[in-house]
């Protein structure tokens, strides 16, 4: 078989894990994983954090993470055996054969030097080109991934390009050396939705012209079907099923498939609006300090008590700093915050402890919003000595029940933040939130950090504690697959303005503005054909204007 | 205006508001020190008319408000006073020792300075590993000896035992330049020894920290060789706190160099300094800790604009 670019076959990989209190010791995190590559073809590689897809790609170039190490098996790269060959024909496969792209372009790149310094350095180190002909090269794959101004876009510094400039850069440094494959590593995960797109087709065309093989890794089904060839779900370490992009998409054999391509199947039909809402945020215009500019314009919304009010946009849009101002972290240089039917002050010296009983939050990162040190019956304790002088027994039993409430049992109590998995933190920051019986919580992207299976636990349990507490959420996030999954009323924000604003069906239905039609049709949908169709649609769309 | 411009103009402000409070410190300081000036020159012996005909020619009547000014004012046209001991102008005097340990401390500065990045950077390349270890050891044993205990040392075995090096250092203007290079050799290698272990161990200590990054992942990718990977991406990033530690040292060089140069019989500021508060001539001692206080205060500054220019988003804004 000459065809074979890539081939592994029962690759094991072992890691060293450092458990609080304990010895170091060592333990398997792939077992055992079998597969092969042809040339020009793409292999998607997809399952949760923890299912070893980065450290499978990595392995293909024969590396180990931190103390990752490859513990057996083999892996052959254009027919030669990498991992027992010496360091120095390891150094002329990486960079060369195999190259790799990662998630966070922002921090792959050295701040310290220019793009196209870097985009040629590992052509140069290997020989492979001169100066000129690597940059005349990489000249010409940032006018292929649709860079502006390719012609000088190298000359600039990291810092000074956008995040999805810089992903494409990172593809460019990838294609450079003429590799024959390329490990993309989450490469639009860190990415807008609509910019997630762009870098998704720049991808496509550019393994299509450039006839380079791919590992595509990421935990997003919709986006891998896109791209792939082929598609690989892993949990665990294990492979779990492997096949033609068509077969698992449109025919799973496994549950675990089925549930990945299932997932967010929430049904939530909204509630119409109440005369009396609970939240209102009136007119609010506000900067930061030291800063000459608005963040937020003229921002106007309603949260109805019960009720959830989902605030999408993408990053800069004035989605955090809404909350922020309605917090009272950041006064608001005009307008007002109403909350049950009076009016807040406008900075947090000013609330009383009711106030702050009534309004509480959950973030987006669990696992820095709570305190290491303490252990579970602590942290969701405090709220309930802090607002209600519960003591002893009785905030015991709370405690309980609150843990009950989040599906935990009484077993939490005594764990620590760090024997908690991400979802099981998330849900201790709900529970703490809910011990202060407030009447709002603002969700800032709580979901956004977690798996789709564990965000969809997390969705379920939110919509379920609506009906048993009567809490009203207002609901902070870029996913617009949340924000059908809970949402009652939406706002659109976009450079700090709301541009749309209304209940759930009105806003979801045509006729659209153009910002919100961009956003709606940049959410991947989990069919094969989907990327072209869209950006085949966008092109009429421009030919027609 | 573009931002570094600013902020280095911000930053030679401040030195130069530094250095005035510097000088009002060392004028109270010299001026609150118990005793008479006039009765130290003129002895027990003197009468009262003497003693307030010489108190009225130093200007020691007058206020200490405007006594300072008058200090401060001659120091800004370049005049430091005359030594009360001597008569001489100190300006003159202290010119030939300031450049003697300039020379000095710049000799020790171009062997310190790149033997302790290269050696920080060798600990980086085989950290944990034996090389890492023995350099830690080295220069930790050699900044934990006293400098004047070292140069002793040093005077005996490689001065007199071996004969390699000269064991007195003193120059005059009509050496050559090889000359007087072979005459420091010993205080250079005191001094570096001193330093070096400082320096060497935050720029081992920066550039670690600078290996947990990302991008030095992408380094490793292209197949860069280790030391490629440290010298390139990661020591770029690295500068800042770097440039701090070198120029704290450099600045050390200059001003603390006293024990080594009375070691040595080197004929710099440091003796010169020692020589005239043993005579409480305070005119001297000021000019020196004002002189002092320059470097000390003026290397920083070029250790903070260091930091700045070699932060590319400040370089190079959006």
């Amino acid at each position: 078989m000459s065809d074979t670019l890539l081939k592994v076959k029962d690759l094991k990989i072992g890691a060293k894990i450092y458990p609080p209190g304990e010895k170091p010791k060592d333990i398997e995190i792939v077992h055992g994983v079998s597969f092969e590559l042809e040339k020009g073809k793409v292999l998607g590689l997809i399952g949760e954090s923890g299912a070893g897809k980065s450290t499978i790609g990595l392995a293909s170039m024969a590396y180990g993470r931190g103390g990752v190490e490859i513990t057996g098996g083999e892996v052959w790269v254009n027919g030669r055996e990498i991992l027992h060959t010496n360091l120095r024909d390891l150094r002329r496969l990486r960079g060369m054969e195999v190259t790799y792209v990662s998630q966070s372009a922002a921090a792959s790149f050295n701040p310290a030097k220019k793009i196209m310094e870097q985009v040629v350095e590992a052509s140069l180190h290997a020989g492979k080109f001169s100066k000129k002909a690597a940059e005349a090269r990489a000249r010409e794959l940032f006018a292929k991934l649709g860079l502006p101004d390719p012609d000088n876009i190298g000359e600039r510094y990291p810092h000074q390009v956008s995040g999805g400039q810089l992903q494409r850069c990172m593809t460019a440094l990838a294609l450079c050396p003429e590799p024959d494959l390329v490990v993309f590593d989450e490469p639009t995960t860190a990415l807008d939705v609509t910019t997630q797109i762009d870098v998704l087709m720049a991808i496509k065309e550019a393994i299509r012209d450039t006839g380079v093989a791919a590992l595509y890794i990421t935990h997003d089904l919709a986006v891998v079907a896109q791209v792939s060839d082929e598609i690989m779900v892993l949990k665990m370490g294990d492979m779990v099923e492997y096949g033609t992009t068509d077969q698992i998409i449109n025919h799973p054999q496994e549950e675990y498939t089925r549930d990945l391509v299932s997932v967010r199947s929430t049904q939530h039909d909204g509630k119409p609006p109440t005369d009396n809402p609970v939240l209102r945020v009136e007119n609010v215009t506000a900067r930061y300090k030291g800063t000459n500019f608005d963040v937020l314009h003229n921002v106007v919304m309603d949260l109805h008590p019960g009720q959830t009010l989902a605030v999408v946009g993408e990053s800069g849009s004035g989605k955090s700093t809404t909350a922020r101002v309605i917090t009272g972290l950041l006064p608001p240089r005009d307008g007002n915050i109403v909350f049950d039917g009076r009016e807040l002050s406008p900075d947090l010296e000013g609330r009383t402890r009711e106030d702050l009983r009534e309004l509480q939050m959950i973030y987006q990162m669990a696992d820095v919003a709570m305190n290491p040190r303490q252990t579970v019956g602590t942290i969701i304790g405090r709220p309930l000595e802090f607002y209600f002088g519960m003591r002893g027994a009785e905030k015991r039993k709370r405690i309980i029940e609150l843990l009950d409430e989040i599906e935990l049992g009484v077993e939490f109590m005594d764990r620590y933040p760090a024997e908690l998995s991400g979802g099981q933190k998330q849900r201790v920051c709900i529970a703490r939130a809910l011990a202060a019986k407030p009447k709002v919580i603002i969700c800032d992207e709580v979901t956004s950090a977690l798996d789709p299976l564990v965000a969809d636990g997390i969705l379920k349990l939110l919509e379920n504690l609506q009906k048993i507490e009567d809490v009203a959420y207002l609901f902070i996030t870029h996913d617009l697959a949340t924000v059908k999954a809970i949402a009652d009323s939406i706002a659109v924000m976009y450079q700090g303005k709301v541009v749309r604003y209304g209940t759930k069906a009105e806003v979801l239905s045509p006729p659209f503005d153009d910002y919100t039609d961009l956003l709606l049709s940049s959410v991947p949908e989990m069919r094969l054909g989907w990327l072209e169709e869209v950006i085949e649609n966008r092109k009429m769309e421009s030919a027609g204007n | 205006m573009h931002p570094i411009l600013k902020l280095v103009a911000q930053r030679l402000a401040l030195s130069t508001l530094l250095l005035l409070a510097a000088s009002v410190l060392i004028f109270a300081g010299t001026t609150i020190l118990p005793g008479d000036v006039a009765q130290n020159i003129l002895g027990q012996s003197a009468t009262p008319e003497s003693l307030a005909n010489l108190r009225k020619e130093l200007g020691l009547d007058q206020s200490a408000t405007a006594r300072y000014f008058n200090w401060l004012g001659g120091v800004l046209q370049g005049d430091l006073g005359t030594a009360l001991t001597n008569g001489r102008d100190i300006a003159d005097s202290l010119g030939g020792r300031l450049k003697n340990t300039l020379f000095l401390a710049f000799s020790a500065a171009v062997v310190a300075v790149p033997l302790a990045i290269f050696l920080g950077l060798l600990a980086v390349r085989y950290r944990e590993r034996w090389p890492d270890k023995l350099i830690s050891a080295v220069t930790l044993a050699s900044i934990s000896v006293p400098e004047f205990l070292i140069g002793y040392v040093l005077m005996f075995y490689i001065g007199v035992q071996l004969g390699w090096a000269p064991t007195v250092s003193t120059i005059y203007d009509s050496m050559s330049l090889g000359e007087k290079l072979s005459a420091i050799v010993l205080p250079v290698t005191v001094l570096t020894m001193v330093v070096l272990a400082h320096m060497m161990r935050m720029t081992r200590a920066a550039i670690l920290n600078v290996m947990q990054s990302a991008y030095i992942e992408t380094a490793e990718l292209k197949g860069l060789t280790g030391f490629q990977v440290i010298a390139r991406h990661a020591f770029p990033n690295a500068i800042a706190p770097v440039v701090n530690v070198v120029m704290l040292n450099l600045a050390y060089l200059v001003v603390g160099v006293v024990v080594v140069e009375v070691v040595f019989v080197y004929p710099g500021m440091g003796q010169y300094l020692v020589d005239h508060v043993a005579k409480r001539d305070v005119p001297v001692v000021q000019a020196c800790g004002l002189i002092f206080a320059a470097v000390y205060i003026g290397l920083n500054m070029v250790a903070d604009i260091v930091s700045i220019l070699a932060n590319p988003r400040l370089r190079h804004p959006k």
